[in-house]
């Protein structure tokens, strides 16, 4: 997160009226000719949105349908662990220690004489909830405020635009060095409180930005001549044109979360034994590294797929979004 | 559609034949501009609109032209009350809408629309065709006989498209197409005032006839008053019974179409003029007069002193920059025929045997260019 943070915001910057331009104008025109002005737009067939066109592209996309599968995969084992493993990740026998590979033990055993694999499918459970809770929360809080902020502005704007200039001064990792120290709790709750509560700047940020640009657009004028509210502006013509940006880089900073849970775990202030977390992993592994490399690899590996899968799901999203950027 | 059916004002001389829609008296814009560190604080204005004065007759059509930049589209939108006055008065049919909110608009809001000039930014992608026409009439709770989805379809075929394509999305039609929804969407409520903000100036010239055409029939038939905005005389020329000419933010000149094609008397509405092509007008000689306006229309933050015009205008005298020229009928011409100019120009649009070239430095480098 504290290096990724701007970045996204940069990469996707006008994604909010995605692929409105990019229109068979020629042929349609070269309809518009005829007789009345009645030619059909376009083959018949069923109308077609931007998020279907949007779809339709993803399917097409190898590296899409990869990662969406490896993230499939991960929530599938972060469900039902059991399905793929018989072994209990807190079922450890000292006296097997450091073994590598061998039959019913694909990846061998770690320091403590812990089953690896076992322990590196119930890892994920603990990397998805946090990834997908800590990301809720982020762009459920982050999304309303930069909204509000971005529709109405004024000097609710200006205050929030401050205060998330604050939020980006605080180094991540040393922040949760010192605020989750104090905690005792061993759940993934206050990783997750303190991800949100670093998180949603970045995501207001990206939401303010698109909802203003969304707002300019003159069928915002056209609805608010009309007479419809702003509720109704905000939800139906700001809100469905402003939310491409918000999901790419939600999907994105997901991956990033997933690494920064494993970060806190890895320096002692995150999860702690006896939760099972690939950042506890690597930690415990780390120290043995020469006498038993598998230990670290496994967990780390899956780390890496699953930081990786997030980053180019949302790539994929991104550009199928938005046809312009490609 | 044909219960409010009003007799089209008749092409008047005087202009005055029709009872009054929409008046605007001294209709100011300015928008602040913000600067300063670290606390921000009011450091100057756009003065996009300053005092204008703007009648629209029950179902007249009236053309609002001008360079870009000059405040026609912020006009527009403050007389559909999408932008907040800075000061003056708008009146419709009689009541002040000037500093109306949303609840008090409601009953007026339906019969003031817009036409907006970009024609991808004025439908929103998200929505099919049917729910961006069929809005209107849920925001303010319409039901008409038959029920919206058949009044969409009516909507459709008076616009020329197809009825069929009501649940299609915007991105399916091209920009002559997407201006006929947008006309369609403003006629959803019957409205007796509609705004159009250059509405063909965004599309292919041989599609720009076909939707002038279709607002045309539009008012013929409807009845319905219009004020169309265009940057030049050309595209206003059969559309308009009155036309006010804008410059930097006032109306230099107004009055019923054959005075401001025929007997304009403002340099600005020659200029203007000159620069129509091949304007053919019915008793046009052939030989028309050249003015060639050079340079961009000065900031609006700070415009000239006096006459805002006289930085381009090869009439200006000392008395330009001290006095400001009123809006006034000047002799010979008709009544409704207003001029701002201390030294008008003669009611002609005939070649002054000599070409008018308004910047010496520009002409000498075109000139040169031309030896080349
Ligand atoms: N929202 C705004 N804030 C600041 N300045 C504006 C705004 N809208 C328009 N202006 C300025 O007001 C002037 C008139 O603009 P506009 O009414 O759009 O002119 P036109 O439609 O004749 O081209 C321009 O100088 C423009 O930059
Ligand atoms: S008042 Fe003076 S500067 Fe203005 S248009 Fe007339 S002659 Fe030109
Ligand atoms: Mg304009």
């Amino acid at each position: 997160m504290p290096d990724g943070r701007h970045e996204p915001e940069q990469a996707i910057a006008g994604t909010g009226m995605g692929g409105t331009m990019d229109l068979g104008v020629d042929e349609a025109e070269a309809l518009e000719k005829r007789p009345g002005g009645g030619g059909g737009p376009g083959p018949e067939g069923k109308p077609r949105s931007l998020w279907s066109d949007a779809w339709r592209d993803l399917r097409r996309n190898p590296v899409f349908i990869v990662f969406a599968l490896v993230i499939l995969f991960l929530v599938f084992i972060s469900l039902w662990p059991s399905a793929i493993t018989s072994g209990s990740p807190l079922t450890c026998d000292l006296s097997r220690a450091q073994e590598g590979s061998r039959s019913g033990h694909p990846f061998g055993f770690d320091g403590q004489g812990c089953d690896v694999y076992t322990r590196t499918v119930y890892g994920a459970r603990t990397s998805v909830a946090v990834g997908v809770l800590a990301t809720l929360g982020v762009a459920v809080l982050g999304s309303v405020l930069g909204a509000l902020a971005g529709f109405f502005g004024g000097v609710g704007d200006s205050v929030l635009s401050r205060i998330t200039d604050v939020f980006f001064a605080i180094p991540v990792v040393l922040g949760g060095l010192v605020l989750l120290s104090v905690i005792t709790s061993n759940t993934v709750w206050p990783v997750i409180g303190f991800i949100v509560l670093l998180g949603w700047p970045q995501l207001s940020r990206i939401a303010r930005g698109s909802v203003i640009t969304a707002k300019q657009n003159d069928y915002v004028q056209a609805a608010r001549a009309l007479g419809a509210s702003n509720s109704r502006l905000l939800l139906r013509h700001i809100a469905p044109n402003a939310v491409a940006p918000v999901i790419v880089v939600a999907t994105i900073a997901l991956g990033t979360y997933i690494a920064l849970e494993a970060t806190l775990s890895y320096l002692g202030v995150g999860l702690k034994p006896p939760s099972v977390s690939w950042g506890i992993d690597i930690s415990a592994a780390s120290p043995y590294i020469r006498n038993a490399p598998h230990a670290l690899l496994w967990p780390s590996g899956a780390l890496a797929i699953t930081v990786l899968a997030f980053i180019m799901l949302g790539d994929a999203v991104r550009d199928a979004l938005d046809p312009k950027l490609r | 559609m044909s219960d409010n059916l009003t007799l089209p004002a008749q092409q008047g001389s005087t202009g005055a034949s029709t009872e009054t829609l929409l008046k605007v008296e001294g209709l100011t814009k300015h928008f602040p501009i913000y600067g300063g560190f670290p606390i921000k604080r009011k450091v100057g204005a756009v003065q996009a609109v300053d005092n204008v004065d703007l009648t629209v007759g029950v179902g007249e059509s009236v053309g609002l032209v001008g360079e870009s930049g000059c405040g026609k589209s912020t006009t527009g939108r403050l007389i559909t009350r999408l932008l907040e006055p800075t000061g003056g008065r708008i009146e419709y049919a009689g009541q002040d809408i000037t500093h109306a909110k949303r609840k008090q608009l409601a009953p007026v809001r339906s019969e003031i629309q817009m036409i907006f000039q970009d024609p991808y930014s004025s439908l929103n992608p998200r929505q099919t065709v049917g729910t961006i026409i069929k809005s209107p009439m849920e925001v303010n709770g319409i039901d008409p006989a038959g029920g919206r989805e058949k009044r969409v379809r009516e909507l459709l075929e008076l616009v020329g498209l197809n009825p069929e394509h009501y649940n299609r999305f915007p991105h399916e039609f091209s920009g002559g197409q997407r201006q006929r929804i947008g006309v369609a969407r403003a006629l959803a409520l019957n409205p007796k005032l509609i705004v159009a903000d250059e509405p063909v100036s965004a599309l292919d010239v041989s599609i720009q006839a076909q939707v002038v055409n279709l607002l045309q029939k539009v008012q013929d038939e409807l009845g319905i008053a219009f004020l169309f905005i265009a940057h030049d005389l050309a595209v206003v020329r059969h559309f308009s019974q009155r036309v006010a000419v804008m410059y930097l933010g006032k109306v230099v000149e107004v009055g019923d179409r054959d005075s401001i094609y025929n007997r304009p008397r403002h340099p600005y509405t020659h200029a203007l003029l000159s620069a129509v092509p091949e304007v053919a007008m019915d008793d046009e000689t052939e030989n028309r007069e050249r003015i060639r306006l050079y340079g961009d229309v000065p900031s609006p933050i700070m415009p000239p002193s006096g006459c805002r015009f006289r930085t381009r205008c090869w009439k200006a005298q000392d008395k330009c920059a001290t006095d400001e020229p009123p809006l006034v009928q000047i002799s010979g011409n008709r009544d409704g025929h207003l001029t701002a100019c201390h030294f008008p120009e003669d009611p002609t649009t005939e070649s002054r045997g000599e070409d008018v070239v308004l910047d010496p430095a520009l002409k000498a480098l075109e000139e040169s260019a031309g030896k080349d």
